[in-house]
């Protein structure tokens, strides 16, 4: 029923989505929108191991991905709560404006 | 009893070196009584055991007049494996009696000259660590236990001398000495390396016997023995390494006592003696010890004549009286300069333990000029100096530094090394001697009382000094001159360890003539001193006075310059060497590598632009090198 | 079936873009939920289908839902979409933009020098799923719910108002 589909066309599909992430993070200077940039890069590797559940026919993936998915939610959680506490410390979503590690 | 012989042989260095170990580690903590009970009671049993071995040895003699003790194998390292082996021979006997006994002496009188001083278990373990290496010195079977021996007496006399180290002077007394002495050593640990390397061992015994028997040959001996002479040179204070010894009196006085009279500089004396076959084997060498012995004794006999502290006219004396002894192993004869040892070393000690306690009863006072009258005020310490002083200029008849010097000038008068001007520099010494010598008692004890007295000597210190004062007078009687009785007990006694001088052509001769030239030369002298420093003291000053007065004067003061010498050759321009090496080439090396951490550091900080985005870059940037590398 | 696959995909990579470049965070998000929707169908085919569920229901679900309440909650408004645009000029795009493209080259080439293999795909249950996570995976199971433990505490510690 599932037919054949070419294992490496899944991985570049994860690939890009991958890259169109990383591209995300690098530009963006909003903070909100560099997390949703995480997300996707989250969510591409979640599909690369998928794939490879998938080519050697086995549960690995699956629960790798169940991982995933775990981590990327507290993840998203306590991202978000930072968020917060940064815009009420300084009423700005400005990533370069918490540059107080310099040096 | 014979049975017993050579383990107590063993006990004679281990009790100073067990007193040692026991005052390092709990002399803090005793009461003052305790430690000096340990202190001198550890040299008083070496001192007892030798004594006991004394008395056996001489009354029933070991085979071959020698007697080895090896306590264990040092080491066994490429052909080379001495053991620690203790030899007794007549020579080293006498020197570790005369080394315990007085070195006891020693002890009593400092157990109340040190009284108070903040460091005083410090003192006795010094002191104790110094006769322990000193008598592994004598008591050597190999010469590189007797190495062991002699940078040991070189350790514990810069620690002595720096005793008082929170005054940097000091320091820098104790510093010059051991670098002075160091050059010293180094020649003789050249000089061990060629005898071993020539001759397989270095055993002395053996080594002896097989220079004798040819091997090694001529030029090595010549060589072997300058540089073994070049360390007795260092380590006796002689030209031209002689110029720590006055600085050396920056030390506690029974320090000076002990160490720069009696023991230490004598060692280079033992030295020589001991390797007698070599020098034998080398006679221009041993030509250039009687040389370096006249031109040290004349030199420093002069320097003494001007000096003002008590302690350096002592130092100087020491100095003068070892030349004698040079003197002596130059002409060949040995024994000669071992009596003298032996009676110097009673005399000298006694002189500067006495002068010590001049100096501590005149409130540290170590000007001479600045003492007087104490005649009638210090009587004991003014007979046993009067006694002490005598015998070093070698007064006729009664006193032991006449016969031993006697000896001495016979030897140089009449051996086939010696000479006409080896013995006419003795004279001159001699009466320049007692000019020197009584020079201090009669500013010291005669005149006018200039200091008020502080403190008298005590019981602890007058008893040494009576003991010593019997020595200076009794200890000449074991060797007199064919026509005072021809006693011969010493040179007898010492048969088997040294030969016997060979005669010259004078030998023959009546000894009367240098005999009596010698009484005139030290009689004459104390006359001269009375006249220039008791009758008419304004004379020596009007002589100082004037131009060529003073310019000698100060001359004689600094030691003929030798300071100032040295300072111009080597000093100085070491030290510009060294500020001119500060920023040398090398060091660059280590400063770049410093400055380009410091430059790479503040570089990497330029990254740390605390921006996330820069961060997520930097990561990807990473993970893209990464995986071209990897693949790729 | 595989044309399904490759439909999505396209989908996907298009609203991945399209999310990467909105100025409004609302439109971004929803373009986001979009994606996460087609992969959910790319796990399907692939053989995952409690997975496929997982991420609708999770990712989409929850995770896309709580960004959409804290953007709603900081009501950033329209000064932001200004901020925006001022923000994402020329020059932002260009290095990262390099080091993108230097990147998808290389995985390109990792992912196509193997020789591209036709793959039979088969479907792994849940249940196969369910006995590999509480057998072999169960210290990571633990794990996952210690770090979830900890993303709540400090999620919650965090968002408290300081007095």
């Amino acid at each position: 029923m599932h037919g054949t589909i070419p294992y490496e066309h899944v991985l570049l599909l994860a690939g890009v989505l991958f890259v169109l992430g990383l591209l995300g993070v690098m530009i963006r200077r909003n903070l909100i929108f560099m997390l949703i940039s995480v997300e996707i890069m989250l969510n591409a590797a979640g599909l690369a191991f998928i794939a490879a559940g998938g080519r050697w026919a086995g549960p690995d993936g699956q629960v790798m991905f169940i991982f995933i998915l775990t981590m990327a939610a507290a993840e998203a959680a306590v991202g978000l709560a930072i968020i917060l506490r940064l815009y009420s410390l300084h009423e700005t979503v400005d990533a370069d404006r918490a540059g107080e590690m310099k040096g | 009893m014979t049975a017993y012989m050579p383990d107590l042989i063993q006990l004679i260095p281990a009790f100073p070196f067990a007193g040692a170990f026991f005052l390092i580690l709990r002399g803090r903590r005793l009461p003052m009584q305790a430690t000096a009970v340990i202190g001198s009671g550890s040299v008083g049993l070496s001192a007892l055991a030798g004594i006991a071995v004394a008395i056996e040895f001489i009354s029933s003699p070991p085979v071959g007049h020698a007697l080895y003790k090896t306590l264990w194998r040092w080491m066994d390292v490429g052909g080379l494996s001495p053991s620690v082996t203790l030899y007794l021979d007549p020579l080293s006997l006498i020197m570790l009696l005369v080394v315990t006994i007085v070195g006891f002496l020693i002890h009593i009188y400092s157990t109340e000259f040190m009284e108070g001083d903040e460091g005083y278990s410090r003192f006795f373990a010094y002191m104790n660590m110094f006769i322990g290496a000193m008598l592994v010195l004598v008591l050597a079977d190999d010469l590189l236990l007797l190495y062991l021996g002699w940078e040991g007496v070189g350790l514990c006399s810069y620690l002595l001398i720096g005793f008082w180290y929170k005054n940097p002077a000091n320091g820098y007394a104790a510093r010059k000495a051991f670098v002075i002495t160091r050059i010293g050593d180094t020649a003789m640990a050249v000089g061990l390396f060629l005898l071993f390397t020539e001759s397989g061992t270095l055993r002395i015994q053996d080594m002896l016997m097989s220079a004798e028997a040819g091997r090694p040959g001529g030029l090595t001996i010549s060589l072997a023995a300058g540089l073994l002479l070049a360390g007795a040179v260092g380590k006796s204070a002689q030209l031209p390494l002689q110029t720590w010894l006055p600085d050396a009196m920056a030390g506690p006085t029974p320090v000076s006592a002990l160490i720069h009279a009696a023991t230490m500089v004598t060692a280079g004396v033992y030295l020589i003696a001991r390797m007698h076959t070599l020098f034998e084997l080398a006679p221009a060498v041993q030509t250039a010890v009687a040389v370096i012995g006249v031109a040290t004794l004349l030199v420093s006999a002069a320097s003494a004549l001007a000096q003002r502290d008590i302690k350096r006219v002592l130092a100087y004396s020491t100095m003068s009286q070892i030349g004698y002894m040079f003197l002596a192993l130059g002409a060949g004869a040995w024994s000669a300069a071992i009596f003298h040892f032996m009676t110097h070393a009673f005399f000298k000690a006694l002189l500067f333990l006495a002068a010590g306690a001049v100096i501590i009863s005149q409130h540290h006072e170590h000007d001479m000029f600045r003492m007087g009258g104490l005649r009638k005020r210090l009587p004991l310490t003014f007979i046993t100096f009067l006694v002490g002083s005598a015998s070093l200029s070698s007064l006729p008849l009664i006193t032991a530094g006449f016969y031993s010097k006697e000896l001495i000038l016979w030897g140089a008068w009449s051996s086939a090394k010696g000479g006409h001007w080896l013995w006419a520099a003795g004279i001159i010494g001699a009466f320049l001697t007692s000019v020197y010598t009584f020079r201090m008692v009669f500013l010291i004890f005669y005149g006018e009382q200039k200091t008020e007295l502080s403190r008298l000597p005590g019981l602890r210190m007058h008893i040494p000094l009576m003991i010593l004062a019997l020595f200076s007078i009794a200890g000449g009687f074991i060797e007199t001159p064919k026509i005072l009785g021809g006693v011969d007990v010493f040179s007898s006694f010492m048969n088997s360890a040294l030969p016997q001088e060979v005669k010259g052509h004078l030998s023959g001769h009546s000894e009367l003539m240098p005999l009596g030239a010698a009484s005139l030369a030290s009689i004459s002298g104390v006359f001269i001193a009375y006249m220039l420093f008791f009758k008419t003291p304004h004379a020596s000053e009007q002589m100082v006075r004037t131009r060529l007065g003073g310019m000698l004067r100060r001359f004689m003061l600094s030691g003929w310059g030798f300071d100032r010498l040295y300072d111009t050759l080597f000093v100085r321009p070491f030290i510009r060497i060294a500020s001119v090496s500060r920023d040398d080439f090398i060091d660059l090396i280590s400063k770049v590598l410093a400055a380009s951490a410091a430059v790479m550091s503040r570089a990497l900080s330029l990254t740390q632009t605390g921006k996330v985005r820069w961060y997520a870059f930097a990561v990807g940037l990473g993970a893209a090198i990464l995986i071209w590398t990897a693949v790729l | 079936m595989v044309v399904l696959f490759y439909i999505s995909a396209m989908v996907a990579v298009a609203s991945t873009m399209m999310t990467a470049t909105r100025k409004d965070p609302v439109h971004a998000l929803l373009y986001l939920i979009v994606s996460f929707l087609s992969v959910a169908l790319i796990f399907y085919i692939l053989g995952a289908p409690f997975i496929a569920a997982l991420e609708v229901i999770v990712y989409a679900g929850a995770v896309m839902v709580l960004f959409l309440f804290v953007v709603m909650m900081l009501n950033l408004g329209k000064q932001s979409v200004e901020q925006e645009e001022k923000w994402l000029s020329r020059d932002a795009w260009l290095g990262p933009l390099i080091l993108v493209s230097v990147l998808s080259a290389e995985l390109l080439y990792i992912f196509l020098s193997g020789g591209v293999e036709p793959l039979e795909i088969r479907e792994v249950s849940p249940k196969q799923t369910g006995i590999a996570l509480f057998g072999p995976y169960v210290i990571g199971v633990e794990l996952a719910s210690l770090l979830l433990l900890s993303g709540l505490v400090g999620a919650w510690h965090l968002g408290r108002r300081r007095r």
